[in-house]
């Protein structure tokens, strides 16, 4: 079950100004009996002050829902209006000690009401203007309207930019394949496909000043410089393939399957790293075969 | 402090002592691992040996062979699906239903993302699916037929037997999970056509961590898990020895009290529905009561939400559980609800109660005392409800700025 805090399960169990409000002058009602939840506020203004004389809440819903209800209500009352209007969600969650992130909505709910009860003591209309979306991330409490949003207006690519916009994706990882799929849509909307591998790729680009050519060359040099050691024991080896960080090699004549090429290749891998000051693998050729299969 | 009433036997029940007495050697001097040639793996080779005949037995299945040891019902779930969509690589189709487990459904929907093609059989307002439907469905491009065989939380019961009669007949596999079933009603595996079942250790009061995937032989399969030989290849990974003994132990206990089950939890369960049905308006029973399993109940109370009952219950020390969405994390209620078109006035109000054998006709009492209160105080404060009775039109009474 939830980790609900002290004050969340206090005023779950022992709610404050439950009920309407008697001679109520102001009515906020939001919510619905689909979503869940549902809040009718009352309140009961002074007009000379404009002061929350009395507030009452009714609402239908889970722990939180009623919670915030009764927090909210606790908050306001002696407020004058356009205090209590400046109250955040975020000032009913802090007032309860924090909500899950799941359930911040129920505070926003609170504040929906509020707004709506203050409208409707003005004679206005309140129109609600806040979509929710569903929840993706849980580490931030981050929706997917949120996220879809912050994508198009900044014009994201990838997971690791929604992480840097939205801190979405910042946590435990378990929703980087929503904020993936959210990217593959926003990007095919403008016509573009998502590149999952974007980043992964640019990570197997080695990090020298060199061109690849010149890193080549310089692979070759550093082979030929232990050349003579494996010639010494009837062996050799050969440059087969480079990428990114792994150097693929074939080893020759007695090197080649002898128990000893693993340890030769360690070698070989140490002194390729020194001579380029950079990281590699030393893989045998064979790999390179799996390579392509698995990658297919 | 009382130990309180535990109400929630199909989340996970407590494991009966008898089985942790039977578990606890595996752990210090039977620690050897079973594949060893030595004497410390030999014996606990030989309790596994007798475990996979204590479940066979509880199944009704034919070999003990056909009994593959897991790590939980979901890793069944998986195993069994995917195998039967790797060793038959030209169909692409999946039927299965609405109201299944996340455990399949998820799977399923990740599975749809990969161009398989997944028919969901939908249920009526009693939770039963609609046979003809299926029957057209079924086809050579038909991969697998996976269908549980009692919903977790309405209790329903569906026509696996006959469903995997139809798969055969159509050669097409069947797989069901049964992890509410094993333990709660009698199988008999041999005499059906059911190709592979999954159950879990820790809903038969063995410990969490344990399944079975029942895999009929002759039936083609690709394993999920490739490595070691354990379980004759078909599942890798050195054998969790004293869960698998619990669970042999705790499959024995449970074929011993099926009668018990099907007699005396019935009639406590039944206790507790009525009286509870009797003392508090605006409720009613979610899925097909004539046919369900014996421990389940599931109840609908109609303007309040199902977390805030469970808080005031589990404040009572009552505990139980609930399809609303709140208790999910997600804003939906439960998928079980909303496929049974439960309305959502009562769908996010849905409390279901499930017994086991460790249950007492006084806690059923305590618990039809404790409810009318409980709903009565979640009702007052309540929009939609008014005094003694709902807001006369809810819609209209209150209307919300937004839906
Ligand atoms: C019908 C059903 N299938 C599968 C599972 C998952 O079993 P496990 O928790 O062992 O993975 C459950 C348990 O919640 C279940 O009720
Ligand atoms: S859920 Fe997004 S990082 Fe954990």
């Amino acid at each position: 079950m939830w980790d609900y805090s002290e004050t969340v399960q206090e005023h779950f169990f022992n709610p404050r100004n439950a009920g309407a409000v008697e001679a109520a002058n102001g009515v906020g009602e939001v919510g619905s009996l689909s979503c869940g939840d549902a809040l009718r506020l009352t309140l009961k203004v002074d007009p000379e002050t404009e002061t929350i004389l009395e507030a009452g809440f009714q609402t239908f819903g889970c722990g939180s829902a009623i919670a915030s209800s009764s927090a909210l209500t606790e908050i306001i009352k002696g407020m004058t209006l356009s205090e209590a209007l400046k109250v955040s969600n975020q000032d009913i969650a802090d007032y309860l000690d924090g909500l899950p992130p799941e359930k911040m909505h129920c505070s926003v709910m609170g504040r929906e009401a509020l707004q709506a009860a203050v409208a409707n003591y003005r004679g206005e209309e309140w129109k609600d203007d806040h979509e929710e979306g569903a929840l993706i991330c849980k580490c931030f409490a981050i929706d997917a309207v949120m996220i879809e949003e912050t994508i198009r207006a900044n014009g994201l690519r990838s997971v690791e930019a929604v992480t840097n916009y939205t801190k979405a994706g910042g946590g435990c990882s378990s929703c980087h394949e929503g904020i993936e799929e959210i990217l593959g849509r926003v990007l095919a909307e403008q016509g573009e496909q998502l590149v999952i591998n974007a980043v992964a790729a640019e990570a197997r680009q080695p990090r020298t000043g060199l061109t690849n050519l010149q890193r080549i060359r310089r692979i070759e040099e550093l082979l030929d410089e232990i050349r003579p050691n494996l010639q010494r024991d009837h062996g050799d080896v050969e440059l087969v393939e480079v990428d990114g960080r792994h150097i693929y090699v074939k080893m020759t004549g007695a090197c080649s399957g002898c128990q000893m090429a693993a340890t030769t290749l360690g070698g070989i891998q140490q002194h390729l790293a020194e001579g380029l000051s950079e990281f590699i693998l030393v893989l045998p050729a064979e790999e390179l075969a799996c390579r392509a299969t698995v990658g297919g | 402090m009382d130990k309180g009433i535990y109400l929630d036997n199909n989340a996970t029940t407590m494991v009966a002592p008898e089985v942790v007495e039977a578990m606890l050697p595996y752990f210090t001097e039977q620690f050897g691992n079973p594949s060893s040639l030595h004497q410390f793996g030999n014996q606990v080779g030989r309790a596994l040996k007798v475990a996979r005949k204590q479940v066979q037995a509880l199944l009704g299945a034919e070999h003990d062979s056909e009994i593959i040891f897991t790590s939980c019902g979901t890793e069944s779930d998986s195993t069994a699906i995917l195998s039967a969509l790797k060793a038959q690589p030209e169909r692409r189709e999946i039927i299965t239903s609405v109201v299944e487990h996340p455990a399949i459904l998820t799977l399923c929907q990740y599975l749809e993302k990969d161009g398989y093609t997944v028919h969901y059989l939908k249920v009526d307002k009693r939770g039963r699916l609609d046979l003809q439907e299926y029957a057209r469905l079924l086809s050579d491009q038909v991969a697998v037929v996976s269908i549980m065989w009692a919903n977790n939380e309405s209790g329903t019961l569906f026509p696996v037997e006959e469903m995997a009669e139809m798969a055969r007949a159509a050669g097409v596999m069947f797989h069901t999970d049964a992890v509410q079933a094993v333990g709660k009603l009698p199988i008999n595996l041999q005499e059906s056509c059911i190709d592979m079942l999954s159950l879990s250790g820790h809903k038969l009061h063995a410990p969490k961590g344990i399944g079975v995937l029942y895999l009929r032989r002759g039936v083609r399969f690709r394993p999920l898990l490739r490595g070691g030989h354990q379980e004759r290849g078909r599942r890798a990974g050195t054998e969790n020895a004293a869960s698998i003994v619990a669970l042999g132990k705790a499959c024995e206990m449970a074929g011993e009290a099926l009668a018990y089950e099907e007699r005396v939890v019935r009639s406590m369960r039944d206790r507790l529905e009525q009286g509870i049905i009797e003392q508090v308006s605006h409720c009613f029973v979610t899925g097909d009561p004539e046919n369900r399993l014996p421990n389940t109940c599931n109840i609908a109370f109609e303007f309040i939400e199902g977390e805030a009952i469970l808080l005031l219950l589990n404040k009572m020390g009552i505990a139980a559980s609930s399809g609303s969405a709140c208790t999910s994390g997600s804003l939906e209620p439960s998928h079980v609800m909303r496929a049974m078109d439960i309305p959502f006035t009562a769908a996010h109000g849905s409390v279901r109660f499930s017994f086991s054998r460790y249950n007492t006709m006084e806690e059923v009492e305590r618990v039809i005392a404790a409810m009318p209160l409980i709903v009565q105080r979640l009702r007052k404060l309540s929009p939609y409800w008014n005094g003694d009775a709902p807001a006369d039109e809810p819609g209209q009474e209150f209307a919300p700025t937004y839906a």
